[in-house]
Parts: structure tokens; C-alpha cells; sequence
């Protein structure tokens, strides 16, 4: 479809270093398309056989003001000839598209790594409008700090365009494609599936389609005939276990896996959620499809979300409410409905920073009190936590199972981290994967008198559909008396409910996996993680491991209730250290369950843990001193920088 | 789903469970009627369904040998909206209280309404909050002394049927707890509508707001104080039918049938009008100024939210089949690992 006069390039003619695996962040402002940019250079990646794993972070507004350092919106791709876990820690390479995305991301860049700057946003008003008061480009310090590559990018394109028929200002906007290509060209990228998703997306704008793949190889070019770049690197395939792979996201992997438990347990699916930041897309991907008895309402509020999905689960159908932290709050008392009328309901979580509104579209893991206890009364209920983007299709499988066999609802935890990074999936075959089996009583003749929370072995009440003869019931968020669920204020009564309600939770931890432990069985520190820290935790204690560190590394899936050999574990080690994203959430539940003075290890940056601060704090925990890695950053290069972690 | 049973009796629509209510309470009346009104409809006990919020009305599903849900407060709405949209077989009922509808609830009471979701909701309307023990409600009158109000209400009370009608219910009406002939009739039409069926019920609470309906329920005023609404009639009232409400512009007036002022000359009852203006005028009529309009304000037809998203999901599943997962997930750019 191109009529593109540059040729096709496929191999370069320079020196090419094999190196295990790369860290690219693509940083420009929230108009730049670095969102796009990164998420092609993520398939491409993957196409390729690399691992891959991927950290979007981008600002709360659609469009912040043009150059300003809270406009920033940055993609950062870990790729790998190797099994990966985290989207990397330090940058190998940092393209940025204005001053403001160069201030930001400059302290990720590892000395001596690649800084590839459009110069052509570095005029005085841009670098004036990111706080600089001179050209930081001109720097010394940045030249031999880093490989810096000042690329005209905006003329380059509008050269490479000059005979398309579009505006100036559209040709401006093809800029992010040339960013990837250039990058392309460093990685020894393919440039073809890119020009199939261009050919895709614009196909009914042939001008546009011709303008992104015109720049897009035009950047290739500009990396293989410019003598700046002398020479590009390769990432060789991961060795993944055989399969089909897709590159997925943790909310399309949520929506999937949801779909695949109504399947297995033979039910439809119905979805009631109220927009909200980071959990929306889950409610997109499922209103798709209709044709798979997915039936989704919009509701007018998370109240209304949630109390709609009671509805349908008491008509028989699998009921989901998906949300964050906020809208989670708001459901507190209908959840607290659902567990008091014991009826199957998944409540997803996708957590972001709080309190309040807090940081929409960073990631935290501060929701795990609201969870556990955040509703009134003795309210317990079963909590899961996702560990990784593909991992949300398996969590909300077993959360359904459990949801079912015990009729309650069950908090699912992923969060913005997880929500919005991809990573491969190995695509199961749905035929293999386990039913769930559900049991719903059979009509009663006339004089039988159907007792509703008559329970069995793991105390779980029969799950009784309206519309089946003879087994017709009340009931509500009143306390109801054992076996017949009339309402019942006896005292008596209410504690044997509450015990029960209890030890109905309790119960779950004989019907899932006991916990494993990477590393050896005992030593001197465990490291005990949750959720979308898993990458990070894992990878820091491998290199301790691979140091010789007696240290372990559990990664819980169930947070109510916890595996039933995890104290035995926790007693195993002279140490516990627990690293979250939160002040300190699940170090607390576990000091007050079993005793253990467990160490904390907590930020809430709105970003992931770094590998290495989590290497330097086990070391620290174990009395070693710093592991002799190099500062990343010199004092001269920090002032060219913004703050540490401060997104962007 | 199953058939009716031949002949099923009010008292097979009792539930085993002992009514908690005041004695003299009119949500007494109501229930009577309702258990009346059902072995008429030819429902199968098995395929209704109670839902409601939290109040003294609330109560209601506990008393019905049918399936019940006692929700939480305001909503029930929500609740029966999630039902009735995975079960468009079931009659769903939705039995709220004037707080419970209208102040904690209210959200979701419009937004039922604007989606017009098969459900049948009857507001028991009391003007004040019984079950806290004596509040003012978002009914109570201006100037109305209450526990929570002792130098008298200063916010405006809103009224059921025009909020109903502002968010274009399709079928909104009125009755009274003691006038059980005319509730049944009623609570019978909004059964057989189809889509969100709205009624408010003048209910008394003889403990914390007694009298409040005195003169609707009052023999020697109600022909005065309520005019019954008849389709496709003018709006006469009065004990000797003498009197009538015509329209002066826009605005309704009191008029004296004789003195050359003719039935023909009156407003006409039409429940069918396709907008809502006339039953919203209706609404607007209120003691001691007017009458009060009892009956169906208004009984049309539109798309039912239950029924559209059934009917997607059918349309769906025979264009494109009923979906394969493992088809979906191998969809897209993949790669093979040897």
C-alpha cells in the first residue's frame, strides 16, 4: 500500500554486539504518541522471541500543557534472550522528545548508556519551559556522562515528507514514528509489524499510512548511514517454554480469564462497573463480546455496580464488579450484603495510588487493609492477588472456584502496574484447563421445607436459583438464624453466625496450593512479597542467590486466608524482610497472626521497586555493606535531572 | 419455566414468618392487597421476586412466600436492575420507601427509571423515616416539626410522581393504603405493564406521622381533596361530581361544572400521551390547592433495558456464533515457540 520511494531495509552493514537483554524507555509529552511508540516496540520484541515486560507511565491528564514536566509520558521496555520478570531498572537506552522528558528520565539512564534527544524541541522556550537555563544538550557532562545522539528528528521527517500531502502539522506527529525507528535500528528490529499495524490502523487514510512508515524507515536509514551511530546491538530469542505466545495485558488478561472461568463453570457472565482509572479497560474488553453471553452494565455509580452484580448472582449468573480503590470504598457495604447473604461475586481491585483520588494512574499496593478488613462488622472474605500481567488470567479463575465452592465474594487484587504492562502469555488450550464445578438444589415438592443456609462439609449454603419450584426463601443483610436464614437477633445466634462466617473463610486455605518457596527450604532472610512486586522480588533474590546469600523468596497468591504452611515457612528463616508498595500492609497482618518480627521494605512512589534497591536492602538486612555497584548518577549529572523518582 | 398452579389462594403467598410492623401500621393494608392481587396474575410464586431496600417497608419481602432479597438501603433498584437483567423471566417487584427512594437512593431510582427496566416499584410513601425512629423525609411538608427538624423542615419535599415522570417513567400512578379496592386495581395495572412500572402508595404511620394522609383518607373531604384519574375522561371531582379541572393556558384551574362551564370544556385523562407533559401536570397538583390525582398517570410503551440487552446478546450469538475462547485468544499477532 506504501508508495514510499525509500527502500525497504532489512540488515545493517555496521558492527552489531550480541548483548543478554535491553532497558529502553521512549519519554516525550502526553501528545508525543510515546504510549503507541513503546507499545510497538513491545510486539516487535516479543514477535522477535524476546521476553518482554513493560512499564507505561503516564500522567493523570489527557493533555497537560505542552513541554511542562508534568505533561510526561513515558513507555519502558525490558527485552531479553533470557527469562525476565521486571521491566528493567536501569536504562540502556532513553529517547526523549523535549526538555521536560529529559529532566525526568535522565536519572533511570545508566552511565554510559544511550540518550537519543529530538533537537529540534530543545529550543529556548522548551528547555526554558522544563526549568533549564541553558541548553542541557550542550552540556559536557551529559556528552561524556552518556552516548548522546542529538537527532533533528522534527526536520529529519519533515524532509523525508516533503512530497505528502499533509498538513505541517500532521507531518509533526510522525515524529514518534521515526523515534521508533531509529530505535528499531539500534535493536536490529524488524520494521514489518509495525508497517502491518500502521496498515491496519489507518486503513482508510492512505496519506497517513505513507507518512508513518515513510518516517518510520526513514529513521532506519538515518541509523545506518549517519556515522554518529557506529554500530547497533542484538537481543537474541528467549528460550520460553514451547507454545503459542501472545503479548497481553494485565486487564485484558483479567477480562479473558474471567470469560474462560464462566465457560468452564458453565455460566454467563455479567459485569457491573463504573468507569474508573485503572480498571476501565477490563469493562471495554468485556463489552465486546456479547456473542459469548457477556452482559455488561454501566452502571450510574460503584454502588449501583456492584449491587447489580448481587442481582445477578442471586439469578444465577457469574457476577463480577471490577474498580479501584476508590470505587471500592463505595462498595464497602454492599460487599459487606454479599457476604452476609453468602453468595458468589468477584470484586476486582485494580489499585492505584491513594488516599482519595490519590495518583489515578500510578500503581500502588496500599489497598491490601481494604481488602481484608475494610467494611463494617466481622466481615471476612477470601483475598487474591495477581502477581503479573499474564497472571491475572489464572487469579481470576481460581478466584471464581473459590467464589463458588464457598459462596462468597472474593477480592481480587491486581493493580496499575499490573493492569496496564504486557508480558507473554503461553495461550492455554481452554479444553485442558479444569471445570468448575457448581451445584445449584433441584425443585422440592410441596410440604419439603428448602432450608437456606443449611451448610456442608466446608460450611458453604446452597446456591438456590429463583425460578425453581418449592425453594422459595428470603433473604438479607439482617443476621439470619443457622440452617432456616429466618432474621434472628439472639444472641447465641450472631456469634455462632460470625464464627461461622469465619471459619467458612479459614476453610479456603484447605482448597488451594501450599505455599512455595524459591530457594533453599531454611536460611538467614526470606523475602515474602504479594502482588505486582513478584518480578522485582524474585529477580533480587536470584542474584542474591547466585551471590551465595542464604536468602528465599515467597510470593503469595491468597492473602485471606494465607496458605496453611506459611507460618512453618516464616519460622524457617532467620529473617523475614517484606517489601511493598504500601507503609507496611501485609508485614502487619503477618506480625499479628504469627508473632514474627518481619522488617518492612515500603515506598509509594506511584513506581515499581527498582532490583537493585531491593538487593541493596537484603544485603542491608543481612549486615553486608553496598554491593559495589557504581551510583548511577554523578552530582553533576543530577542536576541536570529531576528528582529520583518522580515520574513523569 | 414452570406453569401456574391452578387456583392458588392469598394465603399461599403468606410466608411462615411473623409480621413485625405497628400495629394499625397501612403497610398491613398493602401487603393484604398485594397477596390479593398475585393469585390473580397468574405468576408462579416460584418466578416473583421481592427485592427491597431498608425501612419499615422494607420488611414486605420477609411476609411473601415468594423469593426475597431484604437489600440495603436505597438499593434495591440496583439490585433488581442485575436480576432482572440476567433473569428477564422473573417478575421482579421492588418495594422502597419515601427515604429509601428518594434521598439515599435516589440515584438509582432515576437511573432504573430512565432505563426502564421491567420492575415494579411501589414507593410506600409515609413522609417521614419510621424505622430511625421519626426524621423528617425528603416528603415531609415545609414547615413539618420532627425529631431531627424541631424548628420545623426548611428544604422543599419533593413529590414521587413528578420525580418519576421527570425521568420519563412509563407507567406512573397513585393510590392509597385503606382505599384497597382501588390499590388493587393498581398494583394489577402495574403488574401487567411492561417496564419500569412506578406507583406511590399514600401509606400512614400511626406511631411518628399520624394522619399525615387525613385528608385523602378522610371521609368527609376526600371527595374534595382526591380526583380519580379515569383514561380518556375529564377530570371531574367532588361529592356531586360537580366539579372539574380545565386548563387556563398552560396551568390547571378549578372549575364548577353547570354555569356554562360543560364536561367537554374540561382537561381529559390521557395516560397514553407519548410525552410526559400532561402526567407531569397531573403531578403537579397538590393539596390543599388542588386535588390530588389518584390512578395511572401515565401508561406507555418504550424500549425495556432488560429486554434490549437480552435481545443483543441473541442478535450476537447468531451473527457470530456463540463464541470460542480458544479461537479469541489465538486471534492477533502471536508467535511460536518450538
Amino acid at each position: 500500500m506504501s508508495t514510499t520511494t525509500i527502500d525497504p531495509v532489512t540488515e545493517t552493514h555496521k558492527e552489531v554486539h550480541q548483548i543478554p537483554s535491553a532497558t529502553v524507555r521512549f519519554a516525550g509529552d502526553s501528545g508525543d504518541g510515546m504510549q503507541l511508540t513503546g507499545e510497538q516496540f513491545t510486539r516487535t520484541s516479543a514477535l522477535l522471541g524476546n521476553d518482554v515486560s513493560t512499564f507505561p507511565d503516564f500522567p493523570a491528564e489527557i493533555r497537560a500543557p505542552r513541554g511542562t514536566l508534568a505533561g510526561v509520558s513515558g513507555f519502558q521496555v525490558h527485552f531479553s534472550s533470557t527469562d525476565i520478570y521486571t521491566p528493567g531498572d536501569a536504562l540502556d537506552a532513553l529517547v526523549v522528545m523535549n526538555p521536560a522528558a529529559l529532566k525526568t528520565n535522565l536519572s533511570d539512564l545508566r552511565k554510559g548508556g544511550i540518550l537519543i534527544a529530538n533537537l529540534d524541541n530543545f529550543q529556548k522556550k522548551d528547555y526554558e519551559m522544563a526549568g533549564y537555563d541553558a541548553n542541557p544538550l550542550d552540556s559536557e557532562v551529559l556528552e561524556h556522562t552518556y552516548q548522546l545522539f542529538k537527532v533533528p528528528m522534527s526536520k529529519l521527517v519533515e524532509t523525508a515528507l516533503k512530497g505528502s500531502p499533509l498538513t505541517t502539522k500532521e507531518k509533526d506527529r510522525c515524529k514518534n514514528f521515526f523515534a521508533l525507528g531509529l530505535v528499531y535500528w539500534l535493536y536490529g528490529r524488524d520494521l514489518a509489524p509495525t508497517i502491518r499495524y500502521v496498515n491496519e490502523k489507518f486503513a482508510t487514510k492512505p496519506d497517513i499510512i505513507d507518512a508513518n512508515i515513510t518516517a518510520l524507515k526513514a529513521a532506519w536509514n538515518c541509523g545506518e548511514t549517519t556515522d554518529a551511530f557506529a554500530s547497533s546491538y542484538k537481543v537474541g530469542k528467549a528460550k520460553l517454554p514451547p507454545g503459542t505466545y501472545k503479548n497481553i495485558s494485565g486487564n485484558i488478561a483479567m477480562a479473558w480469564g474471567l470469560m474462560t472461568a464462566a465457560r468452564q463453570s458453565g455460566k454467563d457472565l455479567f459485569l457491573g462497573s463504573y468507569p474508573i482509572t485503572p480498571a476501565s479497560d477490563i469493562l471495554h474488553e468485556l463489552s465486546k463480546y456479547k456473542n459469548y453471553g457477556v452482559r455488561t452494565l454501566q452502571a450510574e455509580d460503584e454502588i449501583a455496580a456492584i449491587c447489580s452484580a448481587i442481582g445477578a448472582a442471586y439469578g444465577g449468573h457469574m457476577a463480577i464488579t471490577t474498580s479501584s480503590g476508590p470505587g471500592i470504598a463505595l462498595k464497602g457495604e454492599a460487599i459487606g450484603l454479599a457476604i452476609m447473604l453468602e453468595l458468589p461475586l468477584l470484586v476486582i481491585n485494580i489499585q492505584r495510588g491513594g488516599p482519595s483520588t490519590g495518583l489515578p494512574t500510578k500503581t500502588e499496593q496500599a489497598d491490601l487493609f481494604q481488602a481484608i478488613v475494610g467494611r463494617n462488622g466481622e466481615s471476612p472474605m477470601p483475598v487474591i492477588a495477581a502477581r503479573s500481567p499474564a497472571d491475572c488470567f489464572d487469579v481470576a479463575q481460581e478466584a471464581w472456584r473459590i467464589s463458588t465452592r464457598f459462596m462468597t465474594p472474593v477480592m481480587v487484587l491486581s493493580d496499575g502496574y499490573i493492569a496496564n504492562g504486557s508480558e507473554p502469555w503461553l495461550i492455554p488450550d481452554v479444553t485442558k484447563l479444569p471445570k468448575i464445578e457448581i451445584k445449584h438444589p433441584g425443585p422440592l415438592e410441596s410440604g419439603e421445607k428448602f432450608l437456606p443456609y443449611r451448610r456442608d462439609e466446608l460450611l458453604s449454603r446452597p446456591w438456590a436459583l429463583p425460578g425453581t419450584k418449592g425453594l422459595m426463601h428470603r433473604i438479607g443483610g439482617l443476621e439470619k438464624q443457622d440452617i432456616t436464614g429466618n432474621v434472628n437477633y439472639e444472641p447465641e445466634n450472631h456469634q455462632h453466625m460470625t464464627n461461622t462466617r469465619a471459619k467458612k473463610v479459614e476453610n479456603v486455605a484447605t482448597q488451594i496450593p501450599l505455599q512455595e518457596i524459591e530457594g533453599p527450604p531454611t536460611g538467614d532472610l526470606l523475602v515474602l512479597s504479594w502482588g505486582g512486586t513478584y518480578g522485582a522480588c524474585k529477580t533480587a533474590v536470584e542474584e542474591c542467590l547466585e551471590e551465595g546469600l542464604a536468602v528465599a523468596h515467597c510470593h503469595l497468591r491468597w492473602l485471606n486466608p494465607f496458605p496453611r504452611n506459611l507460618e512453618k515457612i516464616l519460622r524457617s528463616y532467620k529473617k523475614v524482610l517484606i517489601p511493598e508498595l504500601n507503609m507496611g500492609q501485609l508485614r502487619t497482618f503477618i506480625r499479628a497472626k504469627y508473632l514474627i518480627d518481619a522488617q518492612g521494605f515500603n515506598k509509594v512512589k506511584g513506581r515499581p521497586f527498582a532490583v537493585q534497591e531491593l538487593v541493596s536492602e537484603i544485603r542491608k538486612q543481612l549486615g553486608l555493606g553496598s554491593n559495589g555497584q557504581p551510583a548511577r548518577e554523578t552530582t553533576a549529572v543530577a542536576e541536570l535531572a529531576g528528582a529520583a523518582d518522580n515520574g513523569g | 419455566m414452570s406453569t401456574a398452579p391452578a387456583a392458588l389462594t392469598p394465603a399461599d403467598f403468606a410466608s411462615d414468618q411473623d409480621i413485625r410492623w405497628c400495629p394499625g401500621c397501612g403497610d398491613y393494608a398493602i401487603l393484604q392487597v398485594m397477596k390479593k392481587v398475585l393469585p390473580q396474575m397468574g405468576v408462579p410464586r416460584e418466578n416473583t421476586v421481592f427485592i427491597s431496600g431498608i425501612g419499615c417497608s422494607s420488611r414486605f419481602p420477609y411476609y411473601m412466600n415468594t423469593y426475597g432479597v431484604h437489600s440495603i438501603h436505597g438499593r434495591a433498584p440496583a439490585m433488581a436492575t442485575g436480576l432482572k437483567s440476567v433473569r428477564p423471566d422473573l417478575q421482579v417487584w421492588v418495594i422502597t420507601g419515601d427515604g429509601d427512594a428518594l434521598s439515599i437512593g435516589g440515584n438509582h431510582f432515576l437511573h432504573c427509571i430512565r432505563r426502564n427496566v421491567d420492575l415494579k416499584i411501589i414507593l410506600f410513601n409515609n413522609r417521614i423515616y419510621g424505622l430511625t425512629k421519626g426524621q423528617y423525609s425528603p416528603t415531609s411538608p415545609l414547615g413539618k416539626v420532627t425529631k431531627s427538624t424541631p424548628y420545623g423542615a426548611i428544604d422543599n419535599p419533593l413529590s414521587p410522581t413528578s420525580v418519576a415522570i421527570g425521568c420519563e417513567a412509563t407507567f406512573v400512578a397513585r393510590s392509597i393504603d385503606v382505599n384497597v379496592k382501588h390499590l388493587g386495581e393498581t398494583l394489577k395495572r402495574a403488574a401487567e405493564h411492561k417496564g419500569t412500572a412506578f406507583v406511590e402508595v399514600y401509606q400512614n404511620c400511626n406511631v411518628f406521622n399520624d394522619g399525615a394522609w387525613d385528608y385523602a383518607t378522610d371521609k368527609n373531604t376526600k371527595f374534595d381533596t382526591v380526583i380519580e384519574l379515569e383514561h380518556g375522561k375529564p377530570l371531574i371531582f367532588g361529592k356531586n361530581k360537580d366539579k372539574g379541572i380545565r386548563l387556563n393556558g398552560t396551568e390547571p384551574e378549578i372549575v364548577e361544572l353547570g354555569k356554562g362551564v360543560n364536561p367537554d370544556d374540561l382537561l381529559f385523562h390521557d395516560e397514553k400521551s407519548p410525552e410526559p407533559t400532561h402526567a407531569y401536570l397531573l403531578s403537579r397538583m397538590r393539596h390543599p390547592e388542588f386535588p390530588e390525582p389518584i390512578g395511572v398517570f401515565r401508561d406507555v410503551d418504550s424500549p425495556k433495558y432488560d429486554l434490549e440487552l437480552n435481545h443483543q446478546i441473541e442478535v450476537a450469538r447468531s451473527k457470530r456464533g456463540p463464541g470460542d475462547l480458544n479461537a479469541l485468544f489465538n486471534s492477533g499477532e502471536t508467535w511460536t515457540v518450538a
